[in-house]
């Protein structure tokens, strides 16, 4: 039984310069344990994607469709209501983990702040559990480290700490994104590894950049491109078999594959091009993906691709 | 780089164009200068003249501002006042600005002991509430428009030297310094050829802001009595005369106080709308809406 | 900290030594013969005899610079000099008189952070609303309006036209109803400056990835404005502080006038009218002295409230 299940979804944003559609009729199921990379260009919506379905998004935002965790609705709820799914039941580990703690409060603090809301534990009792969580991380000096200041930890100290931030209150799902970004390769594989541990028992959203990383922590693999979701399978079936021409772009674009890069740039998000949104950039494109809109179907069992050489 | 300054400018323009605050700024600005202008013209009645079988006369067909204590035209002395609030305002931000930006010119280039020397003066300038340093100035000196005009001009001069040297430690460091530099050119032709153009518009943003303080503080030098000779009209000597005929004549102080307020709301509007134009930083922001 | 603070007042000294010799030079731009022009009453020459009496007294035939460092040495041990007018210590009147001066810029400064803060915050988290528009032209309206100006209006409405407060005085001990329009005067125009900066360090930080992460948590947004973003924003709004002392004693010279309230301002003005020049040097020295001390206490308190200086500091 899926635990989350998004359908339809779609996310835009008004601007100045025009609507931002960040996020287009995306469906999508997550299985109660399962670990689902989330993986596309830089800009192409992972971080929106994520941000809907906390509804951390501006107030002038534009949410369609249905986002049911647990059956319920999280779109429907009342701003109170999703507060207690927030942080409780999905966590999101945001980002960039150097702006995203709060330069002013020791980070053992801010990590039993959540807990204390959630768990009704008292001060001293939330700081406790706030150390425990430093410690199962692997942070040394746990007890030290959370009197100290964000700007007194390392890099990957401060991605630890986010990641116990979000582990604090046991929650049943977590969207993690992009935990890697920015770490050199040494402090990446310990978080890897980290992150792999703690989510043994745990359904998560891990949106990346790095195939690498995705590969080893992800049971399924999806792409996303320009707010669309152009393959889904699992993480064997995307490394041997991927059918999208971005997928396999995407792929040789690794440093194992020799790092060519995928010609052309990511569209912009307010003129959208038409038919297949990868048709610019595609080797083999013809006229009807210029024109039509390929739909997601599913080629083998459970790998689907969004693309008319298979349709 | 030529070109790179055109499309900036031309960017600078579209911004300042949308904003609405800054043209109605720029607006009461230009009228303002056609009334300096044109104050004879404009005014029904002689500033100084009295008339004292017309005393304390309220607003009229005849006097629309009403007259003061000696029947004097409310209205043509504004009119006319605003010549000294608009003078003094131009002067001493150009002699401030020029004397700033020379000090700070030479402190940012040269770093080193000349530039500890101007910094640590303008701190020292800075230490001083300026209202408090330019009445003493003001007040040792008396009265007069020169003496006005110094003692504003002492304590504004610090604030384009700090922005000047500011702009040029950032544009300092910037490729076509370096490599006009390692072309061996000479440090006159640096400073004016690159330096200079690329930090005059911050200078040109608080300089605009700098006329509303400065007008703001040669009213406050004539409203407590060492502004302007009398009879010459002066909008903060006018508001302090009408202060004794409150009760009477309340129109005395209303008219000079609201050409004050409109003047430096003006000048402000202009200033901010100049910096948001200039300022990509601010204007990302605006845009993220 | 203690190392942070001593090298602080290292870095102080030369300023101190900028502003006394600033203060000094006054002297050097008033018109003619000091001693003549002081003793020149109101009707006119002074006796030249009485003159250089008056000059030896006041060490006024010595060289600059040795008048100078005597005045410099009599600072050190606290004499700012005496009057010309009353022939009292010029410290002594000062110190009377900027009491009512510190009353008057405390409440002042009550007033502004009441208006100022809750304001500024409401308009950041508001923006482009409507109250934000309201309250973003009363700054700007606010900003432009002089003082002097500002205290003329609230007399005419408050005092001449509908009689509930006194027009202008300090009362018995600077009593509450007087206290009351120059305090609003100063105190709401310090307000449409820390308004703006107020809101400008609010959107800043409300726009920033912690904020969001707070709200992750699941954070009401009381606590996510009330505790994450006020922490951050209050700080630049600390320094704030030192600055609007400036205003506040800058603007002190006109309301204190208006309303005959007798601080420094007043004190500053009815020196200048009198000649009374060791008092007006006095003065000027005095109020920089003060407000290079804000500073340091604001700048103390900036590095006490930011961790990230805070540990810089200690190393
Ligand atoms: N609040 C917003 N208003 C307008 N546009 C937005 C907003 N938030 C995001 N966007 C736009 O939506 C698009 C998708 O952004 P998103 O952050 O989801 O990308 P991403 O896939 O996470 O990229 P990255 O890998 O760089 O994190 C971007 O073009 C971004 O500019
Ligand atoms: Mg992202």
């Amino acid at each position: 039984m899926s635990l989350l299940s998004i359908t339809q979804l779609k996310v835009h944003f008004p601007t100045q310069d025009g609507i931002v559609k960040a996020v287009n009729t995306i469906d999508l199921e997550i299985a109660n344990n399962e670990r689902l990379g989330l993986i596309g260009e830089t800009g192409c919506g992972k971080t929106v994607l994520g941000m809907s379905i906390i509804r951390l998004l501006p107030p002038s935002t534009t949410i369609e469709g249905e986002i049911r965790y647990k059956g319920n609705d999280l779109l429907k709820l009342t701003e109170k209501e999703i507060r207690k799914i927030r942080g409780k039941e999905i966590a999101m580990i945001l980002q960039n983990p150097t702006t995203s703690l709060n330069p002013v409060l020791k980070v053992g603090d801010q990590i039993a702040e959540a807990i204390k809301l959630h768990q009704g534990l008292d001060r001293r009792a939330a700081k406790a559990k706030a150390v425990e969580m430093l410690e199962a991380v692997k942070i040394p000096d746990a007890t030290k480290r959370a009197n100290e200041y964000p700007h007194q930890f390392s890099g990957g100290m401060k991605e630890r700490a986010m990641i116990a931030m979000g582990l604090a209150c046991d929650p049943a799902m977590i969207i993690a994104d992009e935990p890697t970004k920015g770490l050199d390769v040494t402090v990446k594989k310990q978080i890897v590894k980290l992150m792999k541990e703690v989510t043994t028992q745990k359904t998560m959203l891990f949106i990346t950049h790095d195939l690498g990383v995705a590969a080893e922590i992800c049971d399924n693999i999806t792409v996303m491109y320009a707010g669309e979701l152009m393959e889904y399978a699992n993480t064997e079936a995307i490394f041997k078999n991927p059918m999208h021409p971005y997928t396999q772009g995407f792929l040789n674009s690794l440093p194992s594959m020799g790092l060519k890069a995928i010609k052309g740039m990511s569209p912009s998000l307010i003129d959208l091009p038409s038919g297949c949104r990868f048709h610019p950039r595609c080797d083999f494109a013809d006229a009807k993906c210029r024109t039509e809109h390929p739909e997601l179907i599913e080629v083998e069992k459970s790998h689907y691709a969004r693309c008319f050489q298979y349709a | 780089m030529k070109q790179r300054s055109d499309s900036r400018f031309i960017s600078f323009v579209a911004q300042f164009k949308q904003n609405r605050a800054a043209l109605a700024g720029a607006t009461i600005v230009l009228l303002l200068v056609f009334v300096t202008l044109f104050a004879p013209q404009l005014s029904p009645h002689d500033p100084i003249k009295a008339c004292l079988d017309e005393r304390l006369t309220a607003p009229c067909m005849e006097y629309p501002f009403g007259t003061d204590q000696l029947g004097r035209c409310i209205f043509s002395r504004v009119l006319y006042g605003s010549r000294v609030s608009l003078s003094v305002g131009l002067i001493v931000v150009g002699i401030a600005a020029t004397i700033g930006v020379v000090l700070g010119i030479i402190s940012g280039y040269c770093g080193g002991v000349p530039d500890e020397i101007i910094m640590r003066l303008v701190d020292a300038m800075l230490a001083f509430p300026s209202l408090f340093l330019a009445l003493a100035i003001a007040g040792i000196l008396g009265a007069g428009f020169i003496n006005v005009i110094l003692a504003i001009t002492v304590v504004e001069w610090t604030r384009y030297a700090r922005v000047m040297r500011g702009s040029i430690l950032s544009v300092k460091e910037n490729y076509y310094v370096e490599a006009a530099k390692s072309l061996g050119a000479s440090d006159f032709y640096i400073v004016t050829r690159h330096i200079v153009p690329n930090a005059i518009t911050p200078i040109i943003v608080v300089a605009t802001l700098g006329i509303a303080t400065v007008i703001l503080a040669a009213a406050s030098l004539g409203f407590l009595g060492f502004g302007v000779q009398p009879p010459t009209p002066e909008w903060g000597m006018m508001l302090n005369d009408g202060r004794l005929f409150m009760r009477r004549a309340p129109w005395l102080m209303i008219f000079p106080g609201l050409a004050i307020m409109i003047t430096i709301l003006a000048f402000n509007l202009l200033g901010d709308g100049l910096r948001d134009a200039w300022d990509p930083r601010l204007r990302e922001r605006r845009r993220e809406r | 900290m203690l190392k942070y603070i001593i090298k602080r007042l290292i870095l102080l000294i030369p300023i101190l030594f900028l502003v006394t010799l600033i203060s000094f030079s006054l002297l050097f731009i008033i018109p003619g013969d000091p001693a003549e022009t002081i003793l020149t009453g109101p009707g006119g020459g002074a006796d030249p005899k009485a003159v250089e009496e008056f000059r030896i007294k006041m060490g006024l035939d010595k060289p600059i610079y040795i008048q100078y460092f005597t005045w410099l040495e009599s600072i050190l041990h606290g004499n700012l000099g005496y009057s010309y007018q009353s022939k009292r210590p010029v410290i002594d009147t000062i110190l009377s008189r900027f009491h009512a001066t510190l009353k008057l810029a405390i409440v002042s400064m009550i007033i502004s952070l009441m208006i100022s803060i809750p304001l500024g915050i409401i308009s950041a988290i508001k923006q482009y609303s409507a109250i934000d528009n309201v309250s973003m032209a009363g700054a700007l309206l606010g900003v432009s309006m002089p003082n002097f100006w500002q205290g003329l209006l609230l007399i005419l409405l408050f005092a001449v036209t509908l009689g509930w407060l006194p027009v202008a005085g300090y009362g018995d001990h600077g009593d509450l109803e007087h206290m009351i329009l120059p305090a609003i005067t100063l105190g709401t125009s310090s307000a449409a400056i820390t308004t703006r900066l107020m809101r400008s360090t609010m959107l800043e930080t409300i726009n920033q990835d912690y904020i969001q992460a707070a709200r992750a948590k699941g954070l009401s947004e009381r606590v996510v404005i009330g505790k994450h973003a006020l922490k951050n924003a209050l700080i630049p709004v600390v320094t704030m502080i030192g600055l609007n002392f400036a205003y506040l004693l800058d603007g002190s010279v006109v309301v204190e006038t208006i309303f005959a309230w007798p601080g420094i301002g007043l004190l500053m003005v009815e020196s200048i009218y009198l000649r009374d020049y060791p008092m007006i040097q006095g003065c000027i020295l005095f109020v920089a002295i003060i407000f290079i001390f804000v500073n340091l206490m604001v700048d103390i308190l900036y590095t006490y409230l930011d961790p990230r200086i805070r540990y810089e500091t200690k190393e």
